[in-house]
């Protein structure tokens, strides 16, 4: 292909050759995105709940005391305190290999193994760490939330005779998603960014496709620039979803 | 008459403070019974514990023969038969009036959606704000929100209505509004237990006037003896403060 000059220095050409793995990239890294920010919301939720877990009378209390809050306060703890960097290469090299392994993996051994290993691998591991990790922030974002409702709608509610979980789920959690949501699409996007960390285990998204790219031509602007823009309007799309969900679950607010 | 309401011995202690100390009485079916005192006497928290929202420290309420503190017991079934009102309203911000009121009656008692909107109906006709039925609390004034919160208790049929000092949080102008609500439900026999600062409504509507003070119960009896003549100096001297 001939060099496409844009204002005498962008080689566009570069970007119109590999278009089509700039395309692959962009689908796996919101794949990934996508995945992670359900299944860490999903496992947020759950954390958050097995920190706020109390109880009356024993043995329940003891129950939520150590097997409850004291885990999940570990967990958050790790995952806040250690870089996302490391905890992805903790699990790529040394976690999955203990349960995905072709001669001894304690799930998943021999054939399947390889081949799980060796197509899958990267995307099993960099989802596992991205979900481990943003499941942490966002199990302190569910439990301030939640430990921000007015301790009356509670009462009411249980006073009504709804369970502990109905109140939960008709009271307390759609009053909680509301405020939760500001710091939920902060977390999004952060999660969207934090995806390009997983190119280190080589798994093909954008970030990886860029330094493909780079190496190839030895030219550097041309694809960390197109991704560095990729990236900007995912968020901004994130940023706009986010504000479109507040709109809509801000009845009866009070401001 | 039969005694809807048992408490005997009930004492509530938070750390060092005891908040109840003691505290014995029943309650009958289609009674009215006002509880007055100095804040910080414990009224409030008596009343908590009467339908569970507190621990007791000690002794025992019966609600129906069924003892609310202990651990076998269905709290949710039991708080079902019991209505709460709450002096800061409580109701759900993120749901319309209507669904406030049906929330409970088709999640806990499984009433069809359409029969509790009925119910949702006629009891906002009854307090007189069925064309709120569609709008947020927070587009209605206090008295209007705690119109809708008693409106919200009854859609649960419930045998026993609790007013925790129902009108402490409103305007002056709304008083009246929230207390005419309260006197037509006791006027229909509704077991009622009122904590209230509103000396005149105790006496006209109560059948019997519980006085606490300091975790105790100070003084009991029909209007007319407690605030006429009470028998306790320390009856006396609240009443000399408030009226």
């Amino acid at each position: 292909m001939d060099p496409i000059l844009w204002f005498g220095w962008f080689r566009a050409d570069i970007i119109a050759e590999y278009a089509m793995m700039f395309w692959h990239g962009l689908q796996i890294t919101i794949l990934v995105t996508l995945i992670c920010i359900t299944q860490g919301t999903a496992l947020g939720l759950a954390i958050g709940l097995a920190r706020l877990a109390d109880a009356r009378h024993s043995p329940a209390r003891q129950i939520c005391r150590y097997l409850l809050r004291w885990p999940s306060t570990v967990y958050v703890s790790f995952f806040r305190g250690t870089p996302l960097f490391v905890q992805i290469l903790l699990i790529h090299f040394a976690v999955l290999p203990l349960f995905i392994n072709p001669a001894d993996g304690l799930i998943i051994s021999g054939e399947t193994a390889r081949s799980l290993k060796q197509n899958y691998g990267a995307l099993l591991s960099g989802i596992l760490a991205l979900t481990l990790n943003s499941g942490a922030y966002i199990s302190e974002i569910f439990r301030a939330g939640i430990q921000s409702i007015d301790r009356g709608q509670i009462e009411a509610s249980r006073s009504l005779g709804l369970s502990f979980w109905r109140t939960m789920y008709h009271v307390v959690l759609p009053q909680a998603f509301r405020r939760m949501l500001p710091p939920l699409g902060n977390n999004a996007i952060a999660l969207l960014k934090d995806s390009s960390l997983i190119s280190a285990i080589g798994l093909a998204e954008l970030a990886y496709t860029a330094r493909t790219v780079a190496g190839a031509y030895s030219r550097y602007w041309e694809p960390y620039l197109t991704i560095s823009f990729m990236y900007w309007i995912l968020t901004l799309g994130l940023a706009w979803a986010v504000k479109r969900l507040e709109a809509r679950y801000g009845r009866g607010d009070t401001r | 008459m039969d005694e809807v309401i048992r408490v005997e011995g009930l004492t509530k202690n938070f750390g060092d403070l005891r908040v109840l100390r003691g505290i014995d009485c029943t309650v009958s079916a289609s009674e009215v019974v006002c509880v007055i005192g100095p804040s910080g006497s414990g009224k409030s928290t008596f009343l908590r514990c009467l339908n569970g929202l507190e621990e007791a420290s000690g002794g025992r309420v019966l609600v129906h023969g069924t003892s609310v503190h202990d651990n076998h017991t269905d709290i949710d079934t039991l708080r079902s038969e019991i209505g709460m009102v709450f002096q800061r309203f409580n109701l759900f911000p993120h749901k319309t009036v209507l669904e406030n009121i049906t929330l409970a009656p088709t999640k806990v008692r499984g009433v069809s959606p359409a029969e509790a909107k009925q119910r949702a109906h006629d009891l906002l006709v009854k307090v007189g704000l069925l064309d709120k039925i569609d709008a947020y609390p927070n587009q209605l004034s206090g008295g209007q929100q705690q119109r809708v919160a008693i409106a919200r208790a009854l859609a649960m049929q419930p045998a026993i209505m609790l007013f925790d000092e129902p009108t402490s949080a409103l305007d002056p102008e709304m008083v009246g509004e929230v207390l005419n609500v309260m006197q037509t439900l006791a006027e229909e026999g509704m077991t009622m237990v009122v904590v209230t600062h509103e000396m005149g409504f105790a006496r006209r509507v109560a059948h019997r006037v519980l006085f606490m003070d300091e975790g105790m119960l100070v003084e009991e009896g029909s209007p007319e003896a407690v605030f006429d003549t009470p028998r306790e100096e320390r009856t006396r001297r609240f009443l000399a403060n408030v009226l």
